[in-house]
């Protein structure tokens, strides 16, 4: 079973955490066309690659982002939405295990 | 008669300890440590079992469960692997795979039939005429296959345990020996894993007839056991790799589930058969099979043997076959010119004939094909693969060993991403790309020398240190030299076939030729039709050669043919090891024993275990719903609704966070009242509803159906790691429980146990008060989803039961009764209530349920408002509304999800239905295409008799408001 890292709880087996799906940015609701918002809500990049994306440390309820390779299941960091770029203190770099 | 040699230095049987079984109903005797086969073979029993598909007679093969040649039954386990599997004093067995017995096998004149059974015959013989298969199919099924399954297995626990370490070794040969000790003695904690009930591998059977290897094997050991921190477990396999390194260890008492921060695979290779007519009767066995018997058994594989070989590793075979006083009549080397080097040179010098260039033609077979009593032997062109059969010539022998190579014992390499490049240096596929923290060495790794092995696995565990990150020296090992020790085509075709490939599946030579011809010629395609490496041993010792034949058929290189897909587990695994105890986690409210002593019929909402109905004896459940429902509507009901979601939004932007969480407005909602709130998903799906209370300006008290709660609640957190509101989220579904009183009667009950003013000018519907009910703080909300007249009462969930027996005994005088889930169903059917998952699916947005009046649409935002604005310039394509069947209606009644048809037409479908006794008539929810939306419409549905009922659309509520509300 793989390994993921919460930045909140530290390394924890996938079985406590839940896919929450891609992290992608919302056009502005206000200025958007309704095609590119029915492009936004409806359609996904099946590309694999690196992704941003949603998880969930469930037991702890921790939502966070985690960069993911989808074609080598690869984690290369972890962070609290949000915080990324506000400093790297909460950000996990994760070790090669 | 005994083959039983004298005492062999390292074997692991016990001399001082007879044993006695019976096999096939005849008395044996053996010593403690043999395992069946040994024992069998020692008292010269070789016909141990009949393979699957001709019922060959069939005796070791690999000894060391690469093959199943011999696979017995205790009367309780079957498909026992007798080759590994330890005799036990008193053991009665059988073997599995025969009609009569293993010696008079009724079954095996399909040997003599098999011209008749060519490869994938059954894909395409028996289908017509259609009505004979069955019977076909039965012939089929009982001459096929294995051990029959023991219904009355007792059902036996197997430990499931956890274990950390920082390095494991799979495999405790020289090479994972070496890697042990070199990583413990730089302070990891090493877990060193064999399949094998001893450590050492190879080197315990290995020897060449020289005694060495015992010293040196002894000295490995002891330096191992010298090692605290090196946990040695034997008869322990490694049953395939997960992700982040865990290896699931199964053990005879269970498996381990194993987390290690690196892995050093040093799992060997398997022995490849030569292939050639009749290699598969009861006395042709493996070198190292041969090797096994003698040095670990003490059994002499035969008295006078014939040792065929493509490799050097042949001629040791024939020296330790030598030492254990079994004549050597040959040796038959594939290969053209002077091979096997000192071994060949000794062999010489003790006066064995060495046949360089020359293959076994065939083995010829004793009466019953029983054994062995001479082989063909002729030259053999190793360029083209064939035998030159012009000076064939008989050499009379019982037993044949044979050496023609190896395949690595990659299964976990390759289930962890190893790629894979063929070396032909050592004709064998050899890891050329590792994934992070796996490690490759010794035989799998391509490296034969002994020497040399034992250095790749110091090498390997340095370079699992400096991977850990600690200081470590880095070593590289020299590629392999000298002949390979594989041979690149060690196949004999015969005109007559009966060479066999893959021994669990009677594959041939030819049936891989048919199989091209009919166009399988991808290994993939190819394994699944001819299911070669499809037995039970999973091609240990067939998957090499099947991708040599199809190179050959295919004049591709071996390495464009690649390999098929290695997947768990590296044995089968039994069932017992793999199930669980059944534990199936779900939660219970604090009345759940009140429940179950008052009769309940339970019922899974979630995770939740809930009443459904309380039947009385002999009522039946519709009855019991029906009067649980009426003591509703004509005096009062109690439920269970302690699993409701409750969630708590506390803070200065609570009301915020609600207008941009949920459809309505928040803002301005007074504290003491309740509100609608409905939550869309961003493409304007309805996913759920509840009720929000406001107890403060900046406390918003959530409830909401069970079975979406935690989800919903997860989706709250994540928008506040989005929107960082100035709020705090509680989930308090688990602290507090709910009652709901319901009914006519609940003021009255209710008032008698509370102080709280009920009366409804102060407390009318969509209210929330918070008092005292019964001695225990409560949060009282009047909710209309069962009843006008309700009250939900939220106290402690501990507090639950107290409250509740107070409320039943007030409102016994009153007929209060208890209500379950099936009732509340029909009770909100008949208040005009939907509730989503149920009227609603994964497509239904809130125009179609009409629920407009729960939308602020000129809020600033809202979790699918955008969709809203688009979705509401559109037409309908349906709409949910509400239906009656005719009075007294008494035809076959629909159900949810009955199809709603207009002219033949599908137009929607039936989302709820039932039977209201109060309003005596069938009532229902339904989609239907927006012509049909009108009150007095009618539509018909389909019911699943096929009958078609007449429904007409009226306006909801189907209840008047009742009065006293």
């Amino acid at each position: 079973m793989k390994l993921l890292t919460c930045p909140m709880n530290g390394t924890r087996p996938l079985s406590e955490f839940i896919f929450g799906g891609e992290l992608r940015e919302a056009p502005d609701q206000k200025t958007c066309t309704d095609a590119e918002w029915a492009a936004y809500v409806h359609n996904r990049h099946g590309a694999p690659g690196d992704k941003k994306e949603w998880w969930y440390h469930s037991p702890s309820g921790t939502w966070f982002i985690a960069e993911r390779n989808t074609l080598t299941d690869k984690v290369t960091r972890t962070y609290l939405f949000g915080q990324k770029n506000l400093g790297e203190e909460n950000v996990v770099e994760e070790e090669s295990k | 008669m005994s083959l039983r040699t004298p005492k062999q230095a390292g074997e692991w049987i016990n001399r001082n300890k007879k044993i006695s079984f019976s096999f096939e109903g005849e008395a044996f005797s053996a010593f403690e440590g043999d395992t069946i086969s040994s024992a069998l073979w020692a008292a010269e029993q070789k016909v141990l079992g009949r393979s699957f598909k001709y019922h060959r007679p069939r005796g070791v093969l690999s000894l060391a469960n690469h093959d199943v040649n011999v696979m017995l039954t205790d009367g309780m386990d079957t498909n026992m692997r007798g080759d590994v599997v330890e005799i036990k004093d008193g053991m009665s067995l059988y073997e599995v795979n025969t009609s009569g017995g293993v010696k008079k096998d009724k079954n095996s004149y399909i040997d003599s039939i098999s011209p008749l059974l060519p490869v994938g015959f059954y894909y395409k013989a028996f289908h017509t005429p259609r009505r004979l298969f069955p019977f076909w199919e039965g012939v089929i099924r009982r001459a096929a296959g294995l051990g029959i399954v023991n219904f009355n297995y007792p059902r036996i626990l197997k430990r499931k345990q956890h274990s950390h370490c920082d390095l494991l070794v799979v495999g405790a040969g020289p090479t994972g020996l070496s890697a042990a000790y070199v990583a413990a003695k730089a302070g990891l904690e090493v877990t060193l894993i064999d399949e094998n009930r001893h450590a050492g591998g190879s080197l315990g059977y290995n020897r060449a007839g020289d005694e060495a290897a015992v010293a040196q094997l002894d000295d490995l050991l002891s330096k191992v056991a010298s090692q605290p921190n090196i946990t040695v477990r034997t008869g322990a396999y490694a049953a395939g790799y997960y992700p982040d390194h865990l290896i699931p260890i199964v053990e005879a008492g269970g498996i381990t589930k194993v987390r290690a921060k690196t892995v050093i695979v040093a799992s060997g290779a398997f022995e490849q058969p030569p292939v050639f007519r009749y290699n598969d009767l009861p006395g042709v066995m493996l070198g190292s099979a041969a090797q096994r018997l003698i040095y670990r058994y003490g059994v002499r594989p035969f008295s006078n043997g014939i040792v065929v070989t493509a490799n050097d590793y042949g001629y040791r075979v024939a020296i330790d076959l030598l030492e254990a006083g079994t004549k050597v009549a040959a040796v038959v080397d594939l290969r053209p010119g002077a091979n096997g080097g000192a071994q060949a040179a000794e062999l010489t010098h003790r006066g064995i004939k060495i046949y360089a260039g020359h293959c076994v033609y065939e083995a010829l077979a004793s009466s019953g094909k029983s054994g062995v009593r001479g082989a063909v032997i002729c030259a053999y062109d190793d360029k083209e693969n064939v035998a030159l059969t012009d000076n064939k010539f008989t050499l009379e022998c019982d037993g044949i060993a044979m050496s023609a190579g190896w395949a690595p014992a990659g299964a976990l390499l390759y289930q962890a991403g190893t790629g894979m490049q063929f070396d032909y240096g050592v004709e064998q596929f050899v890891p050329n790309r590792l994934p992070e923290g796996l490690f490759a060495a010794g035989k799998v790794n391509g490296i034969f020398d002994l020497d040399q092995r034992m250095r790749d696995g110091a090498r390997a565990a340095n370079d699992a240190l400096s991977y850990l990150g600690l200081q470590a020296p880095h070593n590289s090992i020299e590629q392999h030299v000298g002949n390979s020790p594989s041979h690149a085509y060690p196949m004999v075709p015969h005109p007559k076939g009966k060479n066999f490939v893959d021994f669990d599946e009677d594959i041939q030579i030819k049936d891989f030729v048919n199989a091209a011809k009919e166009g399988f010629d991808n290994i993939e395609l190819m394994k699944r039709f001819t299911t070669v490496g499809m037995g039970p041993s999973q091609g240990k010792h067939s998957n090499m050669n099947a991708i040599r034949i199809l190179a050959k058929i295919r004049g591709l290189p071996v390495e464009k043919i690649g390999t098929t897909t290695s997947r768990p587990f590296f044995h089968p695994t039994p069932i017992g090891h793999l199930g669980g105890r059944g534990f199936h986690s779900h939660r219970l409210t604090s009345l759940h024993d009140w429940h179950q002593a008052n009769g309940a019929v339970f019922t899974d909402v979630g995770a939740w275990k809930r009443a459904a109905y309380y039947p009385t004896t002999g009522q039946t459940k519709e009855d019991a719903i029906q009067r649980e429902a009426l003591a509703v509507r004509k005096t009062a009901g109690i439920i269970d609704s302690s699993s409701f979601g409750k969630i708590e939004v506390h803070g200065a932007d609570a009301a915020l966070f609600l207008e941009r969480f949920f459809t309505g407005s928040f803002a301005d909602q007074s504290v003491g009242s309740c509100r609608y709130a409905m939550l869309l998903d961003e493409s304007g799906v309805v996913v759920d509803d509840g009720i929000a209370s406001r107890l403060a300006e900046d406390l918003f008290y959530i409830s909401m159906g069970t079975s979406n709660a935690a989800a919903v609640y997860r989706e709250m957190q994540r928008a506040q790691q989005e929107w960082q509101l100035t709020i705090g989220l509680v989930n308090v579904t688990g602290a507090y429980g709910a009652i709901n009183l319901a009914g006519p009667s609940a003021r009255e009950i209710l008032s008698s146990l509370t102080d709280v003013d009920l009366a409804y000018e102060a407390f009318p519907n969509s209210s929330v008060r918070e008092g005292i009910v019964a001695g225990v703080q409560a949060r009282i909300i009047r909710v209309t989803f069962v009843s006008d007249m309700a009250y939900e009462l939220h106290v402690p969930m501990a507090q639950v039961p107290h409250v509740w027996n107070a409320l039943m005994s007030t409102g016994k005088k009153h007929g209060l009764r208890p209500f379950g889930t099936d009732t509340q169903r029909l009770l909100r059917l008949e208040m005009g209530n939907h509730m989503p998952g149920i009227d609603t699916d994964g497509l239904t947005n809130p125009f179609e349920i009409c629920a407009e009046w729960a939308i602020k649409m000129s809020k600033p935002y809202f979790i699918g408002q955008r969709s809203l604005t688009i979705l509401e310039k559109r037409p309908l394509r349906k709409q949910l509304v509400s239906f009656v069947l005719a009075t007294n209606f008494n035809g076959e009644m629909p159900m949810d999800c009955n199809l709603v048809i207009d002219g033949g037409e599908i137009i929607g479908r039936v989302t709820s239905i039932g039977y209201s006794k109060f309003i005596d008539r069938c009532i229902g929810f339904a989609y239907v295409t927006p012509s049909k939306k009108e009150v007095g419409s009618e539509f018909q549905i389909r019911t699943d008799g096929g009958s078609l009922v007449t429904a007409t659309v009226v306006k909801a509520p189907f209840l008047k408001n009742q009065k006293g509300a």
